[in-house]
């Protein structure tokens, strides 16, 4: 027993989890085709996933805050994105893959931009005044998020926003009798840029040691010289840059976007966060990976259970692993 | 010349008044100890000095200047270190990056990591391994290197020897006289014998107040004073 | 503490919410003040549950809606299949509450252990999986539909509870003693009753331990309380009288889904009215839960109409539509949090001069 338990930490200990997952669903669900869609869309969620809970996550291990706002960020994102699309519907109608690719671009870096815009006014005027009071903290964000979905329902409407894309975004790849989505492979491939770009600041960079530190003592970092506040501003606008970026990537995935998206994605991003271990992106990114390929196995296999499996996952994580599966702290 | 002032400094934690009246002066040079029981308020005082809680009312001066109501932050910039009792290491950044975390530029002095190695041998040997890994003199060692990495004028340290076995006791007093060479160090202290062998002034503190200020040796001599100070079975 | 001319004020206008409810069928004679009176009275014992958890242990949870539901549709359930009854009514009522008895535990323990605030998170998360798993088990539930049922027979607006020289039903002040006026009284008795419970808990000695958990963790930690059982005790307490709240709204509304019953729209409300009202305190329950739905029933046809009349304006008249008046009690909510942490009642307490 202890001989197997040796090897499969060699092996990547809790990493294997999302291995040994599509495995079993592979079993269970029997098609090969079906299982090879089910993946991709599952690896596909769960990066956009990501994206959405990887801010929230350095944000409480840094300073401690949680930020129940936070959906409001994947919503504007995701209406920012919508909108900018539709405004250069043209270029998309267009024949030129380069006006397509530019519209795409514009519309993912105003998502980007308002989260960086969003992120600072929400730290510095909502947060601030609230540091180290959970209650308040909890109430504050809360309000905050209400405020966001009424705003975004006064300009929006309430009606589901269509959401265009890029042509050669749409369609499928067939190779054999499977099928990948292509806007899926795009969104695991984003996803996993971004993963990669956010593991080399954290882990080769000075600012990255600086909030690794802090968030395994942010007093200590403080006492050692450097502004703790200062720096979380920063991580706060970038994580809230990411949420808004993750909330544009679905509204292309989802097609028909509405104002509770973001209040919808949310639960699941707490689940994420919770099972990753609050504070570390390489949790993050495993939590968001389990949570998308369980979403998706269990929808195809048993689609009611789809959100309430998310729950169990948790809870069975949470009895084995009280502070998740790859908390910062060690 | 006085290098640390603290002056009638009261510090409270939520409602309750944890210091009440602490005054005393540590001069520049040597190690300057404070002695005290469980719960006298010595670790308060040092999270004073260093901004982590604030006192009110009371004043804290650094070579004249007041520092009370500055940033922990900036008060570190000044040139006073900080190793807490819980040594505060950051156990998921390697040894090394312990250290390069403790530079303002980011960038280690070879000659002085040379030297700090020399007072630590262990560092040098695990410098690529997580401090988590280490055992607890090695952390301890480490939140010390953390603090000299750098030329500082004040240490303050807390409680280093809890724990520790005799052998890396030793070796700390001999890494702290030296240290002490160009820096200052306020030592927390419950080691008597410990504190005894590397103060030159001293300070007691019971009850959040300061009952007792003098030069080591005076204290070290005066057996009735230390029982009635500190009733520590040393 | 001694009684500040705030406190009295406080309590005097509790006093006279509780006069004004009392005789409500009689000063307010149309349906619809009725509906307001009865969802007052259920609200406020709500809120009250809500802030035994909030206002007494200082953690968040996001699921009493949750409880509120299990007993809500335990009594639905049964009066759908069961008939009319009050059989029904009791067993859906003890079935809701265990039900909300096990959540609650196993969410206390789960989380509460770990760290205080995973409670927000996962109580927000089983409260959303419940939701979700409602619309989904139509065959039990009626999904997004809910329940339509008819409650008790002594309820029935037929029913004649006291009957004059003509056997006809009496009238006294205009009022009709039937069913109608049966089920206010119902829903406004079986209220005091659980307010009067909780009010008397606060009171109590364990009251006075969660008053020091609140004041200082680490202290009363220190002096040997357990913190975490303490809480999931609360945290008991609370989802129990909520989910007995939800089982009298039931019987009242004689119909249950999840706007009614379950939905985050609900939680928010509980939220704004208890900090509002003022967290604590037991009296800003009822302030917060009066001032809330009034508004909720009478600001928005007044916002409705300063749409209209911006009509023109880009923007300011959809943010001044009726249904966006969550918008503005957002901004309200922030500011109060802000400013005003105590709420209503906490801040009246706590000014005006001590006697």
């Amino acid at each position: 027993m202890s001989q197997l338990t040796q090897t499969l930490t060699r092996l990547g200990g809790v990493n294997l989890l999302p291995v040994a997952l599509a495995l079993v669903a592979f079993v269970l669900i029997g098609a090969p085709s079906s299982w090879v869609t089910l993946t991709v869309a599952g690896l596909a969620m769960g990066m956009m996933v990501f994206l959405m809970a990887s801010g929230l996550s350095l944000v409480f291990g840094l300073m401690d805050v949680l930020n129940f706002g936070h959906s409001a960020f994947v919503s504007f994102g995701a209406f920012v994105g919508a909108t900018v699309l539709a405004g250069l519907s043209g270029w998309l109608a267009s024949d030129s893959v380069a006006l397509e690719t530019l519209a795409l671009v514009l519309a993912l870096l105003a998502a980007i931009l308002f989260g960086l815009v969003a992120g600072w006014f929400f730290e510095t005027v909502i947060i601030r005044p609230v540091y180290r009071d959970h209650l308040r903290q909890i109430l504050i964000t809360m309000g905050a998020m209400i405020v966001a979905e009424q705003t975004i329902l006064a300009f929006w409407g309430g009606s589901p926003y269509t959401v265009y894309r890029p042509r050669f975004l749409e369609g499928s790849w067939i190779i054999g009798d499977v099928s990948i989505e292509i806007y899926r492979a795009f969104a695991f491939l984003l996803g996993l840029a971004v993963f990669i770009a956010l593991y080399i600041v954290l882990n080769r960079t000075r600012i990255g040691l600086l909030v690794r530190a802090g968030v395994e003592n942010r007093e200590m970092v403080e006492a050692l010289g450097f502004r703790v506040d200062r720096l979380f501003i920063g991580v706060f606008m970038v994580g809230s840059a990411l949420a808004a970026l993750g909330g544009a990537m679905w509204a292309g995935y989802e097609t028909l976007i509405t104002p509770s998206l973001g209040g919808e994605l949310m639960i699941i991003v707490f689940i994420v966060v919770i099972i990753g271990g609050l504070g570390s992106i390489e949790g993050t990114l495993l939590g968001a990976i389990l949570v998308g390929l369980m979403s998706n196995y269990l929808g195809f296999l048993a689609p009611k259970m789809a959100l309430a499996s998310n729950m169990i996952l948790m809870v069975a994580i949470l009895l084995w692993r009280p502070n998740g599966l790859r908390p910062a702290v060690k | 010349m006085t290098l640390l002032s603290l002056n009638a400094v009261r510090t409270n934690i939520g409602q309750y008044a944890v210091l009440h009246d602490v005054t005393f002066d540590v001069p520049e040079g040597g190690v300057f100890v404070l002695l005290g029981r469980n719960g006298a308020g010595k670790t308060t005082t040092l999270r004073s000095v260093m901004g982590l809680w604030r006192p009110s009312p009371g004043s804290i001066t650094f070579r004249g200047q007041d520092i009370t109501a500055m940033h922990t932050a900036d008060i570190a910039r000044l040139g006073i270190a900080y190793v807490p009792e819980n040594m505060g290491i950051f156990g998921t950044l390697t040894v090394d990056e312990n250290l390069i975390l403790a530079t303002a530029n980011g960038k280690i002095d070879a000659n002085r990591l040379k030297w700090v190695h020399g007072l630590f041998p262990a560092l040098e040997r695990f410098r690529d391994k997580q401090a988590w890994s280490l055992s607890g003199g090695q952390k301890q060692m480490l939140s010390v290197a953390r603090a000299i990495i750098e030329p500082r004028e004040l240490i303050l340290i807390d409680e280093p020897t809890k724990g520790l076995a005799p052998s890396i006791v030793d070796a700390m007093a001999e890494a702290f006289s030296e240290i002490a060479q160009d820096s200052t160090i306020l030592l927390v202290e419950q080691n008597f014998r410990f504190a005894k062998s590397l103060g030159r002034d001293m300070a007691v503190i019971d009850d959040g107040r300061v009952v007792h200020r003098g030069t080591m040796a005076d204290f070290a001599a005066d057996k009735a004073l230390q029982d009635r100070l500190l009733s520590l079975s040393v | 503490m001694t009684p500040t001319t705030g406190t009295y004020a406080v309590k005097l206008t509790v006093l006279a919410i509780g006069a004004l409810l009392l005789f409500a069928p009689f000063l307010f004679q149309d349906v619809r003040s009725l509906e307001v009176a009865a969802r007052i009275c259920i609200f406020i014992v709500l809120v009250a549950s809500y802030d035994l958890l909030i206002g007494y242990t200082g953690i968040v949870s996001f699921a009493h809606t949750m409880f509120f539901g299990f007993g809500a549709y335990g009594a639905a359930i049964l009066l759908k299949s069961m008939g009319p009854g009050w059989t029904p009514v009791i067993l859906g009522g003890i079935a809701g509450v265990a039900v909300s008895l096990v959540m609650a535990v196993a969410i206390g323990l789960l989380s509460l252990r770990v760290k205080a605030i995973f409670f927000a998170m996962i109580t927000l998360a089983a409260a959303s999986v419940v939701l979700v798993l409602t619309s989904q088990l139509s065959q039990l539930t009626g999904g997004e539909d809910g329940i339509t049922y008819r409650a008790p027979d002594l309820f029935k607006p037929a029913t004649k509870i006291l009957t004059d020289a003509d056997g006809k039903v009496l009238r006294l002040w205009g009022v009709a003693f039937n069913g109608k006026l049966a089920a206010y009284y119902f829903v406004f008795v079986t209220s005091l009753i659980l307010f009067l419970l909780m009010l008397r808990f606060t009171a109590s000695p364990l009251g006075t331990v969660l008053k020091a958990i609140r004041e200082n963790e680490a202290r009363a930690e220190a002096i040997g309380y357990r913190v975490v059982a303490y809480r999931t005790f609360v945290f008991c307490l609370s989802a129990t009288f909520a989910s007995i709240a939800g089982t009298i709204y039931a019987v009242w509304l004689k119909y249950t889904g999840p706007d009614t019953s379950l939905s985050f729209a609900i939680m928010i409300d509980i939220l704004l009215m208890v900090v509002i009202g003022g967290m604590g305190t037991m009296w800003g329950a009822v302030i917060g839960a009066v001032l809330l739905i009034l508004a909720q029933y009478y600001l928005r046809d007044l916002m409705g109409a300063a749409s209209e009349a911006l009509h023109g304006i880009p923007v300011l008249p959809e943010l001044l539509a009726a249904d966006r008046w969550l918008f503005w009690l957002g901004i309200i909510f922030i500011l109060l949090v802000y400013f005003f942490p105590k709420g209503i009642a906490g801040t009246a307490m706590a000014g005006g001069a001590r006697r």
